[in-house]
Protein backbone atom coordinates (compact mmCIF):
# COMPACT_ATOMS: atom_id res chain seq x y z
CA UNK A 1 0.00 0.00 0.00
CA UNK A 2 2.58 2.49 1.12
CA UNK A 3 4.87 1.59 -1.72
CA UNK A 4 2.05 2.09 -4.19
CA UNK A 5 1.51 5.60 -2.87
CA UNK A 6 5.23 6.27 -3.18
CA UNK A 7 5.28 4.81 -6.66
CA UNK A 8 2.63 7.21 -7.85
CA UNK A 9 4.22 10.37 -6.53
CA UNK A 10 7.97 10.01 -6.59
CA UNK A 11 8.77 9.01 -10.20
CA UNK A 12 7.36 12.14 -11.88
CA UNK A 13 9.69 14.12 -9.64
CA UNK A 14 12.46 11.87 -10.84
CA UNK A 15 11.58 12.71 -14.42
CA UNK A 16 12.09 16.40 -13.73
CA UNK A 17 15.29 15.74 -11.81
CA UNK A 18 16.63 13.76 -14.75
CA UNK A 19 15.63 16.45 -17.25
CA UNK A 20 17.38 19.07 -15.18
CA UNK A 21 20.49 16.92 -15.09
CA UNK A 22 20.07 16.70 -11.35
CA UNK A 23 20.01 12.92 -10.94
CA UNK A 24 22.97 13.24 -8.64
CA UNK A 25 21.20 15.86 -6.55
CA UNK A 26 18.47 13.39 -5.68
CA UNK A 27 21.10 11.00 -4.44
CA UNK A 28 22.66 13.71 -2.32
CA UNK A 29 19.30 14.64 -0.85
CA UNK A 30 18.71 10.98 -0.05
CA UNK A 31 21.92 10.88 1.90
CA UNK A 32 21.32 14.35 3.26
CA UNK A 33 18.22 13.34 5.20
CA UNK A 34 20.16 10.63 7.02
CA UNK A 35 21.83 12.84 9.68
CA UNK A 36 18.47 14.44 10.41
CA UNK A 37 16.78 11.07 10.73
CA UNK A 38 19.66 9.90 12.90
CA UNK A 39 19.35 12.96 15.12
CA UNK A 40 15.65 12.22 15.53
CA UNK A 41 16.56 8.64 16.39
CA UNK A 42 19.09 9.77 19.00
CA UNK A 43 16.65 12.11 20.69
CA UNK A 44 13.51 10.04 20.61
CA UNK A 45 14.38 6.51 19.58
CA UNK A 46 12.55 4.87 16.70
CA UNK A 47 9.77 7.43 16.66
CA UNK A 48 8.41 8.37 13.29
CA UNK A 49 7.54 12.03 13.94
CA UNK A 50 10.96 12.78 15.37
CA UNK A 51 12.85 11.04 12.60
CA UNK A 52 10.65 12.53 9.87
CA UNK A 53 11.00 16.03 11.26
CA UNK A 54 14.75 15.65 11.57
CA UNK A 55 15.01 14.28 8.07
CA UNK A 56 12.86 17.05 6.65
CA UNK A 57 14.98 19.73 8.28
CA UNK A 58 18.24 18.14 7.18
CA UNK A 59 17.01 17.49 3.65
CA UNK A 60 15.82 21.05 3.15
CA UNK A 61 19.07 22.37 4.58
CA UNK A 62 21.07 20.27 2.12
CA UNK A 63 18.81 21.25 -0.78
CA UNK A 64 19.23 24.96 -0.08
CA UNK A 65 22.83 24.62 1.03
CA UNK A 66 24.13 22.70 -1.98
CA UNK A 67 22.91 25.26 -4.49
CA UNK A 68 23.98 28.23 -2.39
CA UNK A 69 27.37 26.72 -1.64
CA UNK A 70 28.27 26.11 -5.26
CA UNK A 71 27.08 29.56 -6.28
CA UNK A 72 28.88 31.31 -3.43
CA UNK A 73 32.20 29.52 -3.71
CA UNK A 74 32.23 29.39 -7.49
CA UNK A 75 33.03 25.69 -7.35
CA UNK A 76 31.44 23.12 -9.59
CA UNK A 77 28.10 22.00 -8.30
CA UNK A 78 28.78 18.29 -8.64
CA UNK A 79 31.90 18.62 -6.51
CA UNK A 80 30.09 20.37 -3.65
CA UNK A 81 27.34 17.78 -3.92
CA UNK A 82 29.74 14.87 -3.67
CA UNK A 83 31.41 16.46 -0.65
CA UNK A 84 28.07 17.06 1.04
CA UNK A 85 26.77 13.59 0.58
CA UNK A 86 29.88 11.88 1.86
CA UNK A 87 29.81 14.02 4.99
CA UNK A 88 26.09 13.45 5.45
CA UNK A 89 26.34 9.70 5.06
CA UNK A 90 29.29 9.41 7.41
CA UNK A 91 27.79 11.59 10.12
CA UNK A 92 24.44 9.82 9.86
CA UNK A 93 25.98 6.37 10.20
CA UNK A 94 28.18 7.53 13.05
CA UNK A 95 25.22 9.01 14.94
CA UNK A 96 23.08 5.90 14.57
CA UNK A 97 25.90 3.53 15.51
CA UNK A 98 26.66 5.57 18.59
CA UNK A 99 23.39 4.69 20.29
CA UNK A 100 21.74 2.00 18.24
CA UNK A 101 22.85 -1.37 17.02
CA UNK A 102 23.46 -2.86 13.64
CA UNK A 103 19.79 -3.75 13.26
CA UNK A 104 18.60 -0.17 13.60
CA UNK A 105 21.32 0.95 11.22
CA UNK A 106 20.29 -1.57 8.59
CA UNK A 107 16.66 -0.61 9.01
CA UNK A 108 17.36 3.08 8.57
CA UNK A 109 19.67 2.64 5.62
CA UNK A 110 17.82 -0.07 3.76
CA UNK A 111 14.30 -0.08 5.12
CA UNK A 112 12.03 -2.69 6.52
CA UNK A 113 8.47 -3.06 5.44
CA UNK A 114 7.55 -4.62 8.76
CA UNK A 115 8.45 -1.32 10.40
CA UNK A 116 5.74 0.45 8.44
CA UNK A 117 2.86 1.22 10.78
CA UNK A 118 -0.31 3.24 10.37
CA UNK A 119 1.44 6.52 10.97
CA UNK A 120 4.03 5.78 8.31
CA UNK A 121 1.29 4.76 5.88
CA UNK A 122 -0.51 8.01 6.53
CA UNK A 123 2.69 9.93 5.94
CA UNK A 124 3.24 8.16 2.62
CA UNK A 125 -0.32 8.67 1.44
CA UNK A 126 -0.28 12.27 2.60
CA UNK A 127 2.97 13.12 0.88
CA UNK A 128 1.83 11.40 -2.30
CA UNK A 129 -1.36 13.46 -2.28
CA UNK A 130 0.47 16.71 -1.70
CA UNK A 131 3.05 15.87 -4.36
CA UNK A 132 0.50 15.05 -7.01
CA UNK A 133 -1.55 18.12 -6.24
CA UNK A 134 1.46 20.43 -6.40
CA UNK A 135 2.76 18.74 -9.55
CA UNK A 136 -0.59 19.17 -11.25
CA UNK A 137 -0.69 22.84 -10.30
CA UNK A 138 2.93 23.63 -11.01
CA UNK A 139 3.36 21.53 -14.12
CA UNK A 140 3.62 24.44 -16.52
CA UNK A 141 6.16 26.54 -14.60
CA UNK A 142 8.24 23.44 -13.87
CA UNK A 143 8.41 22.42 -17.50
CA UNK A 144 9.22 25.97 -18.56
CA UNK A 145 11.89 26.39 -15.90
CA UNK A 146 13.49 23.11 -17.01
CA UNK A 147 13.33 23.80 -20.72
CA UNK A 148 14.18 27.45 -20.93
CA UNK A 149 15.13 29.11 -17.63
CA UNK A 150 16.18 32.29 -19.43
CA UNK A 151 12.75 32.71 -20.99
CA UNK A 152 11.13 31.88 -17.66
CA UNK A 153 13.02 34.75 -16.08
CA UNK A 154 12.29 37.10 -18.94
CA UNK A 155 8.53 36.60 -18.63
CA UNK A 156 8.73 36.83 -14.85
CA UNK A 157 7.83 33.23 -14.11
CA UNK A 158 9.72 33.12 -10.79
CA UNK A 159 11.63 30.02 -11.76
CA UNK A 160 13.80 29.94 -8.64
CA UNK A 161 10.74 29.85 -6.42
CA UNK A 162 9.28 26.91 -8.29
CA UNK A 163 12.60 25.19 -8.19
CA UNK A 164 12.77 25.43 -4.41
CA UNK A 165 9.19 24.19 -4.07
CA UNK A 166 10.12 21.30 -6.31
CA UNK A 167 13.18 20.39 -4.21
CA UNK A 168 11.00 20.53 -1.10
CA UNK A 169 8.69 17.98 -2.75
CA UNK A 170 11.67 15.75 -3.47
CA UNK A 171 12.74 15.88 0.17
CA UNK A 172 9.18 15.21 1.33
CA UNK A 173 8.99 12.09 -0.82
CA UNK A 174 12.33 10.82 0.36
CA UNK A 175 11.18 11.26 3.96
CA UNK A 176 7.97 9.42 3.27
CA UNK A 177 9.89 6.61 1.63
CA UNK A 178 12.68 6.05 4.10
CA UNK A 179 10.73 3.90 6.51
CA UNK A 180 9.82 1.37 3.87
CA UNK A 181 12.84 1.60 1.62
CA UNK A 182 15.56 3.08 3.79
CA UNK A 183 17.31 6.40 3.31
CA UNK A 184 19.84 5.01 0.86
CA UNK A 185 17.29 3.23 -1.28
CA UNK A 186 14.46 5.77 -1.27
CA UNK A 187 16.11 7.57 -4.18
CA UNK A 188 16.00 4.40 -6.23
CA UNK A 189 12.23 4.33 -6.54
CA UNK A 190 12.37 7.98 -7.61
CA UNK A 191 15.17 7.90 -10.18
CA UNK A 192 15.26 4.45 -11.73
CA UNK A 193 11.68 4.46 -13.06
CA UNK A 194 12.23 7.98 -14.33
CA UNK A 195 15.39 7.01 -16.16
CA UNK A 196 13.70 3.92 -17.55
CA UNK A 197 10.69 5.99 -18.65
CA UNK A 198 12.92 7.95 -21.01
CA UNK A 199 12.87 4.93 -23.28
CA UNK A 200 9.08 4.73 -23.46
CA UNK A 201 7.95 8.26 -24.20
CA UNK A 202 9.08 11.30 -26.16
CA UNK A 203 7.36 14.00 -24.15
CA UNK A 204 7.42 15.01 -20.52
CA UNK A 205 3.84 14.03 -19.79
CA UNK A 206 4.23 10.58 -21.29
CA UNK A 207 7.45 10.07 -19.37
CA UNK A 208 5.72 10.89 -16.11
CA UNK A 209 2.97 8.32 -16.79
CA UNK A 210 5.44 5.69 -17.90
CA UNK A 211 7.61 6.25 -14.84
CA UNK A 212 4.64 5.75 -12.54
CA UNK A 213 3.70 2.50 -14.26
CA UNK A 214 7.25 1.22 -14.01
CA UNK A 215 7.50 2.24 -10.36
CA UNK A 216 4.24 0.48 -9.49
CA UNK A 217 5.41 -2.72 -11.14
CA UNK A 218 8.82 -2.48 -9.46
CA UNK A 219 7.34 -1.90 -6.03
CA UNK A 220 5.05 -4.89 -6.44
CA UNK A 221 7.77 -7.16 -7.74
CA UNK A 222 10.30 -5.91 -5.23
CA UNK A 223 8.08 -6.51 -2.24
CA UNK A 224 7.30 -10.04 -3.43
CA UNK A 225 11.02 -10.65 -3.80
CA UNK A 226 11.68 -9.18 -0.37
CA UNK A 227 9.05 -11.42 1.23
CA UNK A 228 10.00 -14.67 -0.45
CA UNK A 229 13.77 -14.28 -0.57
CA UNK A 230 14.03 -12.52 2.79
CA UNK A 231 16.05 -9.51 1.65
CA UNK A 232 15.48 -6.00 2.99
CA UNK A 233 12.64 -4.29 1.16
CA UNK A 234 14.64 -1.28 -0.03
CA UNK A 235 17.24 -3.14 -2.07
CA UNK A 236 14.61 -5.56 -3.33
CA UNK A 237 12.41 -2.78 -4.72
CA UNK A 238 15.38 -0.94 -6.16
CA UNK A 239 16.64 -4.14 -7.78
CA UNK A 240 13.24 -4.65 -9.34
CA UNK A 241 13.32 -1.06 -10.62
CA UNK A 242 16.83 -1.68 -11.86
CA UNK A 243 15.61 -4.70 -13.80
CA UNK A 244 12.87 -2.53 -15.30
CA UNK A 245 15.51 0.01 -16.29
CA UNK A 246 17.64 -2.68 -17.91
CA UNK A 247 14.69 -4.00 -19.87
CA UNK A 248 13.75 -0.48 -20.93
CA UNK A 249 17.25 0.32 -22.09
CA UNK A 250 17.30 -2.84 -24.16
CA UNK A 251 13.76 -2.94 -25.48
CA UNK A 252 12.36 0.56 -25.11
CA UNK A 253 11.04 2.03 -28.35
CA UNK A 254 12.79 5.39 -27.82
CA UNK A 255 16.57 5.06 -28.13
CA UNK A 256 16.52 1.47 -26.90
CA UNK A 257 19.56 -0.64 -27.70
CA UNK A 258 17.58 -3.23 -29.59
CA UNK A 259 15.88 -0.61 -31.72
CA UNK A 260 19.32 0.64 -32.58
CA UNK A 261 20.72 -2.77 -33.45
CA UNK A 262 17.70 -3.85 -35.43
CA UNK A 263 18.36 -1.77 -38.50
CA UNK A 264 15.21 -1.15 -40.40
CA UNK A 265 15.40 0.46 -43.82
CA UNK A 266 15.35 4.23 -43.69
CA UNK A 267 12.20 6.07 -44.57
CA UNK A 268 11.50 7.76 -47.84
CA UNK A 269 11.10 11.25 -46.43
CA UNK B 1 -0.37 48.58 -27.84
CA UNK B 2 2.30 50.79 -29.29
CA UNK B 3 5.84 50.71 -27.94
CA UNK B 4 7.22 53.41 -25.70
CA UNK B 5 10.54 55.05 -26.36
CA UNK B 6 13.41 53.26 -24.63
CA UNK B 7 15.95 55.65 -23.15
CA UNK B 8 19.37 54.62 -21.91
CA UNK B 9 21.16 57.05 -19.63
CA UNK B 10 24.86 56.50 -18.90
CA UNK B 11 24.22 52.74 -18.79
CA UNK B 12 27.00 50.46 -17.58
CA UNK B 13 26.53 46.68 -17.30
CA UNK B 14 29.35 44.45 -16.07
CA UNK B 15 30.39 40.86 -15.63
CA UNK B 16 32.33 40.56 -12.36
CA UNK B 17 33.02 44.33 -12.41
CA UNK B 18 34.44 44.25 -15.95
CA UNK B 19 32.16 46.48 -17.98
CA UNK B 20 30.58 44.84 -21.00
CA UNK B 21 28.48 47.88 -21.84
CA UNK B 22 30.22 51.09 -20.79
CA UNK B 23 28.54 54.47 -20.27
CA UNK B 24 26.00 54.03 -23.04
CA UNK B 25 23.43 56.77 -23.57
CA UNK B 26 20.85 57.02 -26.30
CA UNK B 27 17.36 56.09 -27.34
CA UNK B 28 15.48 53.49 -29.33
CA UNK B 29 12.67 55.43 -30.97
CA UNK B 30 9.22 53.80 -30.95
CA UNK B 31 8.85 51.64 -34.04
CA UNK B 32 12.53 51.82 -34.96
CA UNK B 33 14.44 48.93 -36.52
CA UNK B 34 17.99 48.85 -35.17
CA UNK B 35 20.90 46.49 -35.73
CA UNK B 36 23.43 46.17 -32.93
CA UNK B 37 26.84 45.36 -34.41
CA UNK B 38 30.32 44.96 -33.02
CA UNK B 39 32.99 42.32 -32.49
CA UNK B 40 32.64 39.37 -30.13
CA UNK B 41 32.79 40.44 -26.52
CA UNK B 42 31.58 43.94 -27.35
CA UNK B 43 28.61 43.76 -24.99
CA UNK B 44 25.86 43.27 -27.55
CA UNK B 45 24.14 40.33 -25.86
CA UNK B 46 24.69 41.91 -22.47
CA UNK B 47 22.90 45.03 -23.65
CA UNK B 48 19.89 43.01 -24.81
CA UNK B 49 19.81 41.05 -21.57
CA UNK B 50 19.93 44.29 -19.59
CA UNK B 51 17.08 45.71 -21.68
CA UNK B 52 15.05 42.56 -20.99
CA UNK B 53 15.69 42.91 -17.26
CA UNK B 54 17.83 39.78 -17.03
CA UNK B 55 21.04 41.57 -16.09
CA UNK B 56 21.07 44.33 -13.51
CA UNK B 57 22.94 47.48 -14.59
CA UNK B 58 25.88 48.59 -12.48
CA UNK B 59 25.17 52.20 -13.16
CA UNK B 60 22.88 54.33 -15.24
CA UNK B 61 19.24 53.85 -16.14
CA UNK B 62 17.00 52.09 -18.63
CA UNK B 63 13.62 53.72 -19.00
CA UNK B 64 10.56 52.68 -20.91
CA UNK B 65 11.47 49.02 -21.37
CA UNK B 66 9.74 47.34 -18.45
CA UNK B 67 7.01 44.90 -19.30
CA UNK B 68 6.90 45.34 -23.05
CA UNK B 69 9.85 43.27 -24.21
CA UNK B 70 10.16 39.86 -25.83
CA UNK B 71 13.71 38.51 -26.12
CA UNK B 72 14.98 35.84 -28.48
CA UNK B 73 18.19 34.53 -26.86
CA UNK B 74 21.05 32.97 -28.77
CA UNK B 75 19.98 29.55 -29.94
CA UNK B 76 22.86 27.76 -28.27
CA UNK B 77 21.55 28.67 -24.82
CA UNK B 78 18.74 26.10 -24.97
CA UNK B 79 18.60 22.39 -24.21
CA UNK B 80 17.25 21.02 -27.47
CA UNK B 81 17.20 17.44 -26.22
CA UNK B 82 14.34 18.34 -23.89
CA UNK B 83 11.31 16.10 -24.49
CA UNK B 84 8.74 18.67 -25.47
CA UNK B 85 6.63 19.21 -28.57
CA UNK B 86 6.74 22.26 -30.85
CA UNK B 87 3.23 23.43 -30.04
CA UNK B 88 3.95 23.38 -26.31
CA UNK B 89 7.05 25.51 -26.82
CA UNK B 90 5.06 28.02 -28.84
CA UNK B 91 2.30 28.06 -26.21
CA UNK B 92 4.79 29.31 -23.62
CA UNK B 93 4.58 32.56 -25.57
CA UNK B 94 1.17 33.05 -23.95
CA UNK B 95 2.72 33.12 -20.48
CA UNK B 96 2.14 36.85 -20.13
CA UNK B 97 -1.61 36.24 -20.36
CA UNK B 98 -1.92 32.76 -18.90
CA UNK B 99 0.67 32.84 -16.15
CA UNK B 100 1.48 29.66 -14.32
CA UNK B 101 -2.01 28.41 -13.68
CA UNK B 102 -4.70 29.88 -15.89
CA UNK B 103 -6.12 27.63 -18.56
CA UNK B 104 -5.09 28.25 -22.14
CA UNK B 105 -8.14 29.05 -24.21
CA UNK B 106 -9.05 27.44 -27.47
CA UNK B 107 -8.33 30.77 -29.15
CA UNK B 108 -4.83 30.68 -27.66
CA UNK B 109 -4.24 27.23 -29.11
CA UNK B 110 -5.50 28.39 -32.46
CA UNK B 111 -3.10 31.33 -32.35
CA UNK B 112 -0.23 28.98 -31.56
CA UNK B 113 -1.15 26.77 -34.53
CA UNK B 114 -1.44 29.80 -36.76
CA UNK B 115 1.97 30.99 -35.56
CA UNK B 116 3.51 27.65 -36.51
CA UNK B 117 1.92 27.94 -39.93
CA UNK B 118 3.21 31.51 -40.23
CA UNK B 119 6.79 30.37 -39.69
CA UNK B 120 6.36 27.59 -42.23
CA UNK B 121 6.04 24.67 -39.83
CA UNK B 122 2.55 23.45 -40.56
CA UNK B 123 1.97 19.96 -39.17
CA UNK B 124 4.86 20.17 -36.70
CA UNK B 125 2.59 20.59 -33.64
CA UNK B 126 3.51 17.32 -31.97
CA UNK B 127 7.06 16.94 -33.25
CA UNK B 128 9.59 16.81 -30.38
CA UNK B 129 12.03 19.70 -30.59
CA UNK B 130 14.91 17.23 -30.46
CA UNK B 131 14.05 16.05 -33.98
CA UNK B 132 14.20 19.54 -35.51
CA UNK B 133 17.06 21.03 -37.47
CA UNK B 134 18.70 24.22 -36.23
CA UNK B 135 16.68 26.28 -38.69
CA UNK B 136 13.38 24.65 -37.80
CA UNK B 137 14.04 25.19 -34.12
CA UNK B 138 14.72 28.86 -34.73
CA UNK B 139 11.40 29.04 -36.59
CA UNK B 140 9.68 27.58 -33.53
CA UNK B 141 11.23 30.27 -31.34
CA UNK B 142 10.03 32.93 -33.78
CA UNK B 143 6.54 31.44 -33.51
CA UNK B 144 6.80 31.82 -29.74
CA UNK B 145 7.75 35.49 -30.26
CA UNK B 146 4.66 35.87 -32.45
CA UNK B 147 2.50 34.67 -29.59
CA UNK B 148 4.16 36.93 -27.07
CA UNK B 149 2.93 39.80 -29.21
CA UNK B 150 5.27 42.27 -27.48
CA UNK B 151 5.65 45.89 -28.58
CA UNK B 152 9.43 45.64 -28.33
CA UNK B 153 11.29 42.63 -29.78
CA UNK B 154 14.96 41.93 -29.08
CA UNK B 155 16.74 39.34 -31.25
CA UNK B 156 20.17 38.01 -30.30
CA UNK B 157 21.93 36.76 -33.43
CA UNK B 158 18.67 35.47 -34.89
CA UNK B 159 20.11 34.31 -38.23
CA UNK B 160 23.21 32.49 -37.02
CA UNK B 161 23.85 29.15 -38.72
CA UNK B 162 20.72 29.44 -40.84
CA UNK B 163 20.52 28.73 -44.54
CA UNK B 164 19.61 31.56 -46.91
CA UNK B 165 15.98 30.50 -47.27
CA UNK B 166 15.31 30.32 -43.53
CA UNK B 167 17.14 33.57 -42.89
CA UNK B 168 15.10 35.28 -45.61
CA UNK B 169 11.81 33.95 -44.19
CA UNK B 170 12.65 35.09 -40.68
CA UNK B 171 13.95 38.43 -41.92
CA UNK B 172 10.60 38.95 -43.64
CA UNK B 173 8.99 38.41 -40.25
CA UNK B 174 11.26 41.04 -38.73
CA UNK B 175 10.12 43.50 -41.42
CA UNK B 176 6.52 42.57 -40.72
CA UNK B 177 7.00 43.47 -37.04
CA UNK B 178 8.65 46.72 -38.11
CA UNK B 179 5.70 47.44 -40.39
CA UNK B 180 3.30 46.84 -37.48
CA UNK B 181 5.03 49.64 -35.58
CA UNK B 182 6.94 47.49 -33.12
CA UNK B 183 10.42 48.43 -31.96
CA UNK B 184 12.88 45.77 -33.12
CA UNK B 185 16.51 45.51 -32.01
CA UNK B 186 18.67 42.74 -33.48
CA UNK B 187 22.26 41.74 -32.77
CA UNK B 188 23.84 40.86 -36.11
CA UNK B 189 27.21 40.00 -37.59
CA UNK B 190 26.32 40.08 -41.28
CA UNK B 191 27.18 43.70 -42.13
CA UNK B 192 25.88 43.34 -45.67
CA UNK B 193 22.48 42.44 -44.32
CA UNK B 194 22.62 45.30 -41.82
CA UNK B 195 23.35 47.82 -44.60
CA UNK B 196 20.60 46.40 -46.78
CA UNK B 197 17.83 45.79 -44.28
CA UNK B 198 18.32 47.87 -41.12
CA UNK B 199 17.82 51.65 -41.19
CA UNK B 200 19.40 52.22 -37.76
CA UNK B 201 22.60 50.78 -36.33
CA UNK B 202 24.38 50.83 -33.00
CA UNK B 203 28.09 50.00 -33.10
CA UNK B 204 29.29 48.69 -29.77
CA UNK B 205 32.73 47.82 -28.49
CA UNK B 206 31.97 48.12 -24.81
CA UNK B 207 31.83 51.85 -25.47
CA UNK B 208 29.40 53.12 -28.05
CA UNK B 209 31.16 54.06 -31.28
CA UNK B 210 28.17 55.24 -33.20
CA UNK B 211 24.41 55.16 -33.04
CA UNK B 212 22.23 56.44 -35.83
CA UNK B 213 21.56 55.91 -39.52
CA UNK B 214 23.36 52.77 -40.63
CA UNK B 215 25.42 54.34 -43.40
CA UNK B 216 26.89 56.90 -41.00
CA UNK B 217 27.67 54.39 -38.28
CA UNK B 218 29.22 51.57 -40.27
CA UNK B 219 32.25 53.38 -41.64
CA UNK B 220 35.53 51.52 -42.04
CA UNK B 221 37.25 53.76 -39.50
CA UNK B 222 34.60 53.08 -36.88
CA UNK B 223 34.79 49.33 -37.39
CA UNK B 224 38.55 49.33 -37.01
CA UNK B 225 38.27 51.26 -33.76
CA UNK B 226 35.66 48.80 -32.56
CA UNK B 227 37.97 45.86 -33.17
CA UNK B 228 40.83 47.46 -31.21
CA UNK B 229 38.67 48.53 -28.29
CA UNK B 230 36.86 45.25 -27.81
CA UNK B 231 40.10 43.35 -27.59
CA UNK B 232 41.72 45.70 -25.10
CA UNK B 233 41.93 44.02 -21.71
CA UNK B 234 43.88 45.70 -18.95
CA UNK B 235 45.47 43.31 -16.46
CA UNK B 236 44.79 45.44 -13.41
CA UNK B 237 42.31 48.18 -14.24
CA UNK B 238 41.46 50.94 -11.79
CA UNK B 239 37.84 51.60 -10.85
CA UNK B 240 36.29 53.71 -13.58
CA UNK B 241 36.08 57.41 -12.70
CA UNK B 242 34.26 58.56 -15.80
CA UNK B 243 31.11 60.60 -15.37
CA UNK B 244 29.36 61.39 -18.60
CA UNK B 245 26.93 64.24 -18.74
CA UNK B 246 23.53 62.64 -19.23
Amino acid sequence: MGCLALSVAAPPLGVFLMLRRMSLTADVLGHGILPGVAAGFLLAGLSLPAMAAGGLAAGLAVAVGAGALSRATGGREDASLAALYLVALASGVAMVSWRGGAVELTNLLFGSVLGVDDAALLLMAGSATVTLAVLALAWRPLVLECFDPGFARAVGARGALWHMAFLALVVLNLIAAFQALGTLMAVGLMMLPAIAARHWARQVGGMAYASVAIALASAWGGLLLSFHADVPSGPAVVLAAGAAWLVSTLLGPVDGLLARLWRRPHLAG
Amino acid sequence: MSPAEIRLTDLTVSHARRPAVHHLSGRFAPGSLTAVVGPNGAGKSTLLRALAGLHRPDAGRIEGAAGQIALLPQATALDRAFPIGCLDVVLFGLWGGSGAFRAISRAGRERARAALVAVGLEGFERRPVGSLSVGQFQRVLFARLLLQDAPVILLDEPFNALDARTAADLLAMVHRWHGEGRTVVAVLHDLEMVRREFPQALLLARDCLGWGPTAEVLTAANRLRARMMAEAWAAEPEPCERRDAA
